[in-house]
């Protein structure tokens, strides 16, 4: 493949990204709008694909538009899918972004040209990783594997760590452990019997004439 | 239930090919893309798809929400313990040239070592995605 | 055609931006996370042109036949190919940039997840997630 063929393909990759970013914006359906965004992911895994990084690629197209797409399905059968109309005028937020943008373009002037081989990135470690990795990890041809598992070992295990604890924080917010053995109500305590599901515990709440959350309300008085 | 025959035979045909492939994408992730994390991920959707076309509480028979938390645990403690491993045989903290013996190649405990916190990353992975899918389906809808 | 040197760049503040925009101007806190996510997914773009290098190739080491991971039998090949590798330049883009936004992209559906929790979490506490009208019911309140 030449190099104006994959700049074509480069520029038509990014203005289909922009189309379906504006969509994204434009639709007040959010079920449109997950949708879009999957295909914001797809789109962009082919992106990846035409700079060189396969991995990352393949990453986004499981996790962005895979995982992410779910969860967000996910939520909205939870919260539904309307958006209501915008209140405000968009004017204060155009203008916070045409500067943004505008100090971000004004700072690319001292970027180094896109894909120029003695870019200062290019300088120190990765000759090494890409020359070295060879001898130093052995016969691994990916040398995104070999920096990943082992010379940047320390950043992975950062990593695996966060995702560990971003599943402990959406348990803690969300998931619903094994039912309290008694329940404060109406005033004394009240013993769980083996078998009640949640629902019942709430119906049987809700039967006496007490609101759920005169209930919530006692409880933190008394802690 | 028994007017989806298409997905519901489709998703048995397919599973154990998805799982296959994740296994090919976390091993062969030493000589082309893949690894843990895409794996991980991919081990995850056939969970994911089969909650989706048989319900969240067959899913949950097939793979507890226990082991998912578990997973997500024993992932991490595998990638410290393979780190810690290293520093015991003498050298620093996820030095897996120090897995073998020293007259040993060191690459060969690098491989070894690859090997190891891939793994991890992959059962953590799978284990968060799971159990983040679980937390969502899980939850019932509250109408106000 | 358009100079190419930095249109890349631009093209993926454009898409940084649009991401921005949603994030700012909507009220509704689905749409915010989308519109976060659009941002990282610009922000994991802008990195991975950073280490394109034009010409070259993935950073996937193109050489020695073979899969055997023990080095013995195959020593005398990998000589070989080692020397034709360094001959023939093969020109790899920077792979560093694919690391870090590799375990980026993972982090990012962990940290949507998590955003996502909190979202559910205050559809059940207020009943609606559009921000305006939570500032309205807390002023209320």
């Amino acid at each position: 493949m030449t190099e104006a063929m994959v700049q074509i393909v480069d520029v038509v990759l990014l203005v289909l990204l922009a189309i379906t970013g504006i969509a994204v914006i434009r639709t007040r359906n959010l079920f449109v709008a997950v949708m879009l965004a999957g295909i914001y992911s797809l789109v962009s895994a082919g992106l990846f694909v035409v700079m060189d990084a396969v991995d990352v690629a393949f990453t986004e197209a499981a996790v962005g538009a895979g995982i992410s797409t779910v969860l967000l399905l996910c939520t909205l059968a939870l919260v539904g899918y309307k958006e209501s109309k915008p209140q405000h005028t968009p004017i204060l937020p155009l203008f916070v972004v045409i500067v943004t943008g505008g100090a971000l373009v004004y700072g690319t002037a001292e970027i180094p040209p896109f894909g120029e081989a003695d870019n200062p990135a290019h300088q120190n470690v990765a000759a090494h990783y890409i020359h070295d990795s060879e001898d130093e990890i052995g016969h691994i041809p990916n040398v995104v594997t070999s920096v990943l598992a082992s010379y940047r070992g320390y950043d992975t295990m950062g990593e695996t760590a966060v995702i560990f604890t971003a599943m402990v924080g959406v348990l803690l917010l969300l998931s619903r452990g094994p039912l309290p053995k008694r329940v404060y109500h109406a005033g004394h305590w009240h013993k769980v019997k083996r078998g009640v599901t949640r629902e019942d515990l709430i119906a049987e709440m809700e039967d006496e004439e007490v609101h759920d959350s005169t209930v919530v309300g006692g409880e933190d008085e008394d802690g | 239930m028994d007017d989806r025959v298409i997905l519901r035979v489709g998703t048995k045909v397919l599973s154990p090919f998805i799982l296959l492939f994740a296994l090919y994408v976390q091993f062969h992730g030493d000589y082309g893309p893949g690894g843990g994390f895409q794996a991980g991920v991919i081990f995850a959707a056939v969970f994911v798809l089969y909650a989706l076309v048989f319900g969240l509480e067959r899913a949950m028979e097939v793979m507890p929400a226990k082991v998912a938390y578990a997973c997500g645990a024993l992932g991490v403690a595998l990638y410290l313990g393979v780190g810690y491993l290293s520093m015991f045989r003498g050298g620093e903290f996820l030095n897996y040239s120090y897995l073998f013996d020293p007259e040993h190649d060191p690459t060969h405990g690098q491989h070894y070592g690859i090997i190891g916190v891939e793994l991890g990353v992959l059962v953590t992975v799978f284990g968060v995605m799971v159990a983040l899918f679980y937390a969502f389906a899980g939850r019932r809808r509250i109408d106000t | 055609m358009i100079s190419f040197a930095l249109f890349n760049y631009w093209a993926v503040i454009v898409l940084m931006m649009v991401g921005f925009y949603a994030l700012i101007s909507r009220d509704n806190l689905v749409k915010k996370l989308i519109g976060l996510n659009i941002f990282q997914t610009s922000v994991i773009m802008m990195y991975v042109s950073f280490g394109k290098i034009s010409g070259g190739t993935a950073p996937i080491l193109i050489e020695s036949g073979g899969h055997g991971g023990d080095g013995h039998g195959v020593q005398v090949a990998g000589d070989a190919a080692h020397a034709m590798r360094d001959n023939a330049e093969i020109l790899y883009s920077n792979p560093i940039p694919h690391v870090l936004m590799l375990t980026a992209i993972v982090v990012g559906v962990a940290t949507l997840a998590l955003g996502l929790s909190l979202v559910v979490r205050i559809k059940e506490a207020y009943g609606t997630i559009e921000e305006d009208e939570i500032t309205r019911m807390d002023n209320a309140a």
